[in-house]
C-alpha cells in the first residue's frame, strides 16, 4: 500500500467532468472520489449536453450506461456529449473510463479493442490486484513501474480482446497500462479473474491522454473501503494538468 | 375528467361457486363483499377484492398476531403499516428498511422471481423518499449435493432429478439478484444461503433492502387534498403478473410451473431511473403522497393511500400508459407490472412533476383525481367498472383467530443409543473439521456474492463473508451494520426458542462489528395457517421474536408474512429470518471478523454460568454436525438467556470502542472448531488454543461443535488481555476466558492439554473455499433419472 499523501497541489484548481447517462451508477461514487478525497472541482455533465463546460479531464464512470441490454456502451457512444468528448480527446484532453467507462471508449473508437463477456460467463465483485506497466502517461505518472495496486473489479464484461496487430502496436508503444497480476506482481492465469488477453486490466489511446481500466480506482481511493491505491491515479491527473499550465 | 354518474352501479358479474374458488374467495368472504357493496360485484371488483383480500396483501391469518410485535422506540420514527419502517440515525439522517419474501415467483421462475424481489423492496425503500444503499439476502434451497441430503426423519435422499432443479433455482435466484442489484446500483452487503430438504420444493427469497432520507424529507404513501391528481409514473401496464399475490397465497401442486406467466418481469434499469426521478420529483416540493405499485399493483397502491389519508380515488384506466392492447379494467387493476409508482401531487403544479419524468425518459399521467368520499372509484372506456369502500379493502379486510393446535416435539429429546454409540466411538475429528467446513451449509458462499456488486456507492467497510455488512454514512463519521439471521431447524425443534434465536444471532453478528443493534425487522415464512400445527408455529416464533426484540432493544419496524410454503402438502420449517440493523457512532472503528495478525491473545467472551436448562448433548441434537454426520435431529435449540444475550452486546460495543479488540466473531453452525478455523482463513492467521472442555464426559465432537449462544471469539494485542478483562467484570452476565494465540501458519486445537486437531490453514481453508463451487460445478448429476426428467 502506498502511504496516502497531502494532496499534491493544493493551489491547482483542476475542473474534472463526470458524465451522466441514464443508468451510470458510479457517477456519484467518481464525482465524490474528485471532490472529497483528491480535493478538486467537479461538476455532472449530462448525457443528452453537447456542452463540457470548460472541464481540464472527464471522467466516464461505471454502471449499465442506458442499461446495457444491448452490446455494453454500444448505445452510450450516440449520446450526444460523446460527440463533445471525441473532440476533446482528440485535441489531447485527458479522458479517463473506468469500467463501463472503459466499455464506452472502445465503443465510441477512442480505444482499441472490445470487452467481451468474462470467461466464467458470471459478473464478478471482488479485490484484485494489478500491475502497473507504464509510468509514462498522464495517469500513472506518479506511479512507479512494476508497482503493484490492489483495486477492486466489478463487471459482467471485462474480458479484454483485440486482433493480433493490435496487441503488437500496445506492446510497443507501451500502451498497456495495467494487467491483472498476483499480490506480488506477477503476470499468471490464476491472477487473471475474467480471461483479458495477456491479463490486460487498462489500455491508454496513441496519444496517451485517453486511459480506459476496468477496475475502479474510484472504489479504492479511501482506506476505509480496503484500499486507498487507486487514489495515486487520480493524483497523477492531477499532477499533469498541474504541470501543462 | 369524467366523474362517475352517482347513479351508475358497475355491471354485476355471474357469481358461480366455481368463480369464487378461482379467485380463492370462501362463501363466507363472499357475503362480506355482497355487505360492503350492497350489490353484486363487478368482475373488476371481485378481482380487487380477491387479492386485497390474499393473505399476501391483507395478512389476515397472521395480523391480530403480529400485534404482539415490539414496534417503539426513542429511535423508532415510522412503525409497522407503510411501505418500510424508519428509525432515527442522529444528525437529521434517518434510516428506512424492511425484508420482503419473494418465495413463490422464485421458485416458479427463479431468474425474474428473485429478481423482482429485489426490485420490489427497493421501491419500499425510495417510495419513502430514501436512496437505497444496501441490500442483503437470506436464501434457502433444498440441497444440492447427495451428501447434504438425507432426511433427518430417515426418508430416503434426495433423488438426483430434485437435486439438479434446486441445483438449477440457485443459479437463477443469484443470477436474478445479481442481475437486478448490479444494474441498479445497490451494493449488497451479505445475507445467507442454507440447504435443507423441506425447502426442495419451497425454496425462500428473502430480500432486505435498507436506504438513508433527511428526517424531514421523509414521504409516505397517503392521499390528501381533495381534488389533487393522481399521477402514474414509471414503466407501462401490461399482463404480467396478474394475480401473483393470489398465487403467493396457495399451496404449490403438480403444474403450478404453469403459473410462470403470473411472474412478473423486472426491469433494472427502468427501476434505476424510476429511482433518480422520483428522488428529483420530490424535490420539487410538489409531491403530497406516493406508494410504489408492488402486489396488486395500481389497485392496492390506489386505496391504500386513499384509505390512509381517509380520501378517496378516482381512476380512469383509459389513461394509464398500456403496453399491450385490449386490456380489461379487471387485468388493468390487478396487474403486477413492475417498476410502476402512484403518487398525488399538489394541484397545478402537477407540470413541475411531468417536467422531471421527462427529462429521465419515463411515462407520467395523469390518472385521476383525490375524492372527499373515501372510495376507490375506477372507470373505464366511460363506464363505471368499480366502486368500493377503501376500508373494506385495507383496515376492514378480512382478520382470523385461525385454531392453533398443541404444539408437540417433532423429534425425541435424547439421541438413540445408536447415535450415541457412533458419537463415543474414536472418530477422526480433524477429516470431520475438514467436512463440515466443506458442507454446504457452513463453507465459503463466494461463489453468490461475487456475483453481486458489493462496493458500488463507495460506502462498504465490510462486504459480505464477515460477520455483518457495514457502511459508512457519508458526510458523518457514523456507520451502520446490519445482518440476516434465521435458523429454521431450530425453529422446527422449538418454534418460539428458535425464532429467539434468529434475533440473537442477528444482533450478536452486528454487535462483533461493535455496532450497537437498534433495530428489526422480519420475514415470516411458514407453511398453510388453515392448519392448525402450522398456526402454532407461527404465533410462538412470534412470542420468540417479541421477547427476544424486546430484550435487545430492537423493535420491529416492519417486515413481510410469507404463508402457505408448501408443496404437495408438505410444509417448509417454520422458517423466521430477522434483520437487525446497528449503529456505529464511529465507523473508523468497526471491528473486523478475520484473526488479523500473529501474536494476537484469542479470547472467548462467554455467560458465567451456562444458560438455564442448558445440556449439551441434548442440545447437540440441533447442531450442524449432527445433522451433516449422524443424520440425526434430536433435543432442542442451544439455551439462551435474552439478558446474557443483551450484556455481550454491550461490552462487544464498549470493547471496539475502546479500540481493544483486533477482531470479534461468533460462533454458529459447526460450533467453536469452525468458528476459529474461518478466522483464520482471510488472512492466512494460524492459532494455537485449548478449547474448554465442557462437561467432562461430553463426547469430544461435542466439545469441538456444539453451538452456543451468546459467546464470541475475539483477538487483541496481548497487552490488551488485562483490560478486557476488567472492563468485562462490568457486565454482570458475562466472563471471558483465554483460548490461545494467534501463530504464523497452523490451525492447532486441543481440549484439556491434549492436541485434538492439528493442520495447516490450507489443507482446511481450500475444502472450505471451494465447497459450493465443487458442489456447484461438479454437477449437474448426469444419470438415468436426470434423463428421465428430461
Amino acid at each position: 500500500m502506498i502511504p496516502i499523501e497531502k494532496p499534491l497541489i493544493n493551489y491547482m484548481q483542476m475542473k474534472f467532468g463526470v458524465l451522466v447517462f441514464p443508468g451510470s451508477n458510479c457517477d456519484h461514487d467518481t464525482y465524490h472520489v474528485i471532490s472529497e478525497v483528491v480535493g478538486q472541482p467537479v461538476v455532472f455533465l449530462w448525457h443528452e449536453s453537447e456542452q463540457l463546460e470548460n472541464c481540464d479531464a472527464i471522467l466516464v464512470p461505471g454502471g449499465f450506461a442506458y442499461g446495457d441490454y444491448l452490446r455494453t456502451g454500444a448505445i452510450a457512444h450516440f449520446a450526444p456529449i460523446m460527440q463533445a468528448v471525441k473532440k476533446f480527446a482528440a485535441s489531447g484532453g485527458l479522458v479517463l473510463g473506468i469500467c463501463n467507462g472503459f466499455q464506452i471508449l472502445t465503443e465510441s473508437g477512442l480505444l482499441p479493442g472490445a470487452l467481451m463477456r468474462n470467461a466464467g460467463l458470471k459478473y464478478i465483485c471482488k479485490q484484485i490486484y494489478l500491475r502497473t506497466e507504464t509510468s509514462d502517461s498522464p495517469f500513472t505518472n506518479l506511479l512507479q513501474p512494476c508497482q503493484v495496486l490492489k483495486i477492486p473489479i466489478g463487471h459482467m464484461e471485462g474480458n479484454y480482446f483485440c486482433d493480433a496487430p493490435t496487441l503488437q502496436q500496445l506492446e510497443a508503444q507501451r500502451r498497456i497500462a495495467f494487467r491483472y497480476s498476483t499480490a506480488a506482481g506477477e503476470i499468471t492465469a490464476e491472477a487473471n479473474p475474467n480471461g483479458s488477453l495477456q491479463n490486460i486490466a487498462g489500455i491508454l489511446n496513441e496519444g496517451r491522454n485517453v486511459l480506459g481500466m476496468m477496475p475502479h480506482p474510484d472504489r479504492s481511493s479511501e482506506a476505509l473501503l480496503g484500499s486507498a491505491d487507486g487514489l495515486r491515479i487520480f493524483q497523477s491527473m492531477v499532477a499533469t494538468l498541474a504541470g501543462q499550465d | 375528467m369524467k366523474s362517475a354518474s352517482s347513479s351508475a352501479i358497475p355491471l354485476p358479474a355471474q357469481i358461480t361457486p366455481e368463480l369464487l374458488a378461482q379467485h380463492g374467495i370462501t362463501a363466507d368472504e363472499y357475503q362480506r363483499i355482497l355487505d360492503a357493496l350492497g350489490r353484486t360485484p363487478s368482475m373488476t371488483e371481485l378481482g380487487i377484492y380477491s387479492v386485497m383480500w390474499s393473505e399476501h396483501c391483507s395478512y389476515k391469518s397472521s395480523r391480530v398476531h403480529l400485534k404482539r410485535l415490539p414496534t417503539e422506540s426513542q429511535r423508532v420514527v415510522q412503525g409497522p403499516g407503510e411501505n418500510a419502517g424508519i428509525i432515527d440515525v442522529g444528525d437529521g439522517w434517518a434510516c428506512a428498511f424492511k425484508i420482503e419474501s419473494h418465495n413463490h415467483p422464485s421458485y416458479i421462475e427463479p431468474y425474474q422471481g428473485a429478481a423482482t424481489g429485489v426490485g420490489g423492496i427497493l421501491r419500499d425503500i425510495f417510495t419513502m423518499g430514501a436512496r437505497p444503499l444496501a441490500v442483503m439476502d437470506s436464501l434457502r434451497f433444498g440441497p444440492i449435493v447427495a451428501e447434504d441430503s438425507a432426511k433427518v426423519d430417515g426418508e430416503n435422499s434426495t433423488p438426483t432429478s430434485l437435486l439438479n432443479k434446486n441445483h438449477q433455482i440457485l443459479e437463477g435466484v443469484v443470477s436474478g439478484i445479481a442481475g437486478y442489484g448490479n444494474c441498479f446500483g445497490v451494493p449488497n452487503l451479505g445475507g445467507e444461503t442454507r440447504f435443507e430438504p423441506c425447502y426442495s420444493g419451497n425454496p425462500l427469497v428473502n430480500a432486505f433492502a435498507l436506504g438513508m432520507v433527511r428526517k424531514d424529507e421523509i414521504f409516505y404513501g397517503k392521499a390528501t387534498g381533495v381534488g389533487n391528481p393522481v399521477l402514474y409514473v414509471g414503466a407501462k401496464t401490461g399482463r404480467d403478473g396478474i394475480h401473483g399475490a393470489t398465487m403467493a397465497s396457495e399451496e404449490f401442486h403438480e403444474g403450478s410451473e404453469q403459473k410462470r406467466p403470473n411472474v412478473q418481469m423486472g426491469d433494472p434499469f427502468m427501476e434505476k431511473l424510476l429511482l433518480e426521478a422520483c428522488l428529483e420529483a420530490m424535490q420539487t416540493g410538489t409531491i403530497v403522497g406516493i406508494q410504489d405499485m408492488g402486489a396488486a399493483g395500481l389497485t392496492s397502491s390506489s386505496c391504500e393511500m386513499g384509505s390512509r389519508g381517509g380520501v378517496g380515488i378516482e381512476m380512469e384506466l383509459d389513461r394509464v400508459p398500456q403496453r399491450e392492447t385490449g386490456m380489461t379494467a379487471y387485468e388493468m387493476m390487478l396487474s403486477e407490472s413492475q417498476e410502476r409508482m402512484l403518487l398525488v401531487a399538489d394541484k397545478g403544479r402537477e407540470q413541475e412533476v411531468l417536467r422531471v419524468f421527462a427529462k429521465w425518459g419515463l411515462d407520467a399521467v395523469t390518472v385521476g383525481t383525490v375524492i372527499a368520499e373515501s372510495r376507490l372509484k375506477i372507470l373505464h372506456h366511460g363506464e363505471l367498472v368499480a366502486d368500493i369502500p377503501n376500508a373494506s379493502l385495507t383496515d376492514e379486510a378480512p382478520r382470523y383467530h385461525r385454531p392453533i393446535g398443541t404444539w408437540k416435539a417433532p423429534v425425541p429429546s435424547e439421541p438413540s443409543a445408536e447415535i450415541l454409540k457412533q458419537l463415543q466411538a474414536k472418530r477422526d475429528l480433524t477429516t470431520d473439521l475438514k467436512k463440515l467446513l466443506a458442507s454446504s451449509n457452513i463453507c465459503d458462499k463466494r461463489w453468490v456474492f461475487e456475483q453481486y456488486d458489493t462496493m458500488v456507492q463507495t460506502n462498504t467497510a465490510q462486504g459480505p463473508g464477515g460477520e455483518a455488512g457495514v457502511m459508512r454514512l457519508k458526510g458523518t463519521q457514523r456507520g451502520l451494520a446490519m445482518a440476516l439471521d434465521g435458523n429454521s431447524r431450530w425453529c422446527y425443534l422449538d418454534p418460539k426458542l428458535g425464532a429467539a434465536h434468529a434475533v440473537a444471532e442477528a444482533a450478536r453478528k452486528v454487535a462483533c462489528t461493535g455496532a450497537t443493534p437498534i433495530a428489526a425487522t422480519n420475514c415470516l415464512n411458514f407453511g398453510n395457517p388453515e392448519k392448525p400445527e402450522i398456526m402454532a408455529q407461527l404465533s410462538s416464533a412470534i412470542d420468540g421474536i417479541a421477547e427476544a426484540c424486546t430484550a435487545l432493544g430492537t423493535p420491529i419496524t416492519g417486515g413481510n408474512v410469507s404463508l402457505y410454503n408448501e408443496t404437495k402438502g408438505e410444509a417448509i420449517y417454520p422458517s423466521p429470518v430477522v434483520g437487525i440493523v446497528g449503529i456505529l457512532e464511529d465507523v473508523s472503528k468497526a471491528v473486523p471478523a478475520d484473526f488479523q495478525r500473529t501474536g494476537d491473545a484469542v479470547l472467548l467472551l462467554h455467560p458465567k454460568a451456562p444458560a438455564k436448562e442448558s445440556a449439551s448433548l441434548k442440545e447437540f441434537g440441533s447442531s450442524e454436525y449432527a445433522k451433516y454426520f449422524l443424520k440425526a435431529l434430536w433435543g432442542t435449540p442451544p439455551a439462551l438467556s435474552l439478558d446474557t444475550e443483551a450484556a455481550l452486546h454491550k461490552c462487544l460495543a464498549k470493547l471496539a470502542d475502546d479500540g481493544l479488540l483486533h477482531s470479534a466473531r461468533d460462533i454458529s453452525d459447526g460450533g467453536i472448531a469452525v468458528a476459529l478455523a474461518e478466522g483464520c482463513f482471510a488472512h492466512q492467521v494460524g492459532i494455537r488454543v485449548t478449547v474448554p472442555s465442557g462437561l467432562s464426559d461430553d463426547p469430544m465432537a461435542c466439545v469441538l461443535f456444539a453451538e452456543h449462544a451468546s459467546e464470541a471469539i475475539v483477538t487483541c494485542a496481548p497487552e490488551s488481555v488485562e483490560k478486557i478483562k476488567n472492563i468485562i467484570d462490568d457486565f454482570g452476565f458475562l466472563t471471558v476466558g483465554p483460548l490461545g494465540v494467534t501463530t504464523a501458519d497452523r490451525i492447532e486445537l486441543s481440549v484439556n492439554g491434549k492436541p485434538i486437531i492439528s493442520e495447516s490453514i490450507a489443507n482446511l481453508s481450500g475444502p472450505w473455499r471451494r465447497g459450493l463451487s465443487d458442489a456447484l460445478e461438479s454437477t449437474f448429476h448426469r444419470d438415468s433419472s436426470a434423463m428421465d426428467q428430461a
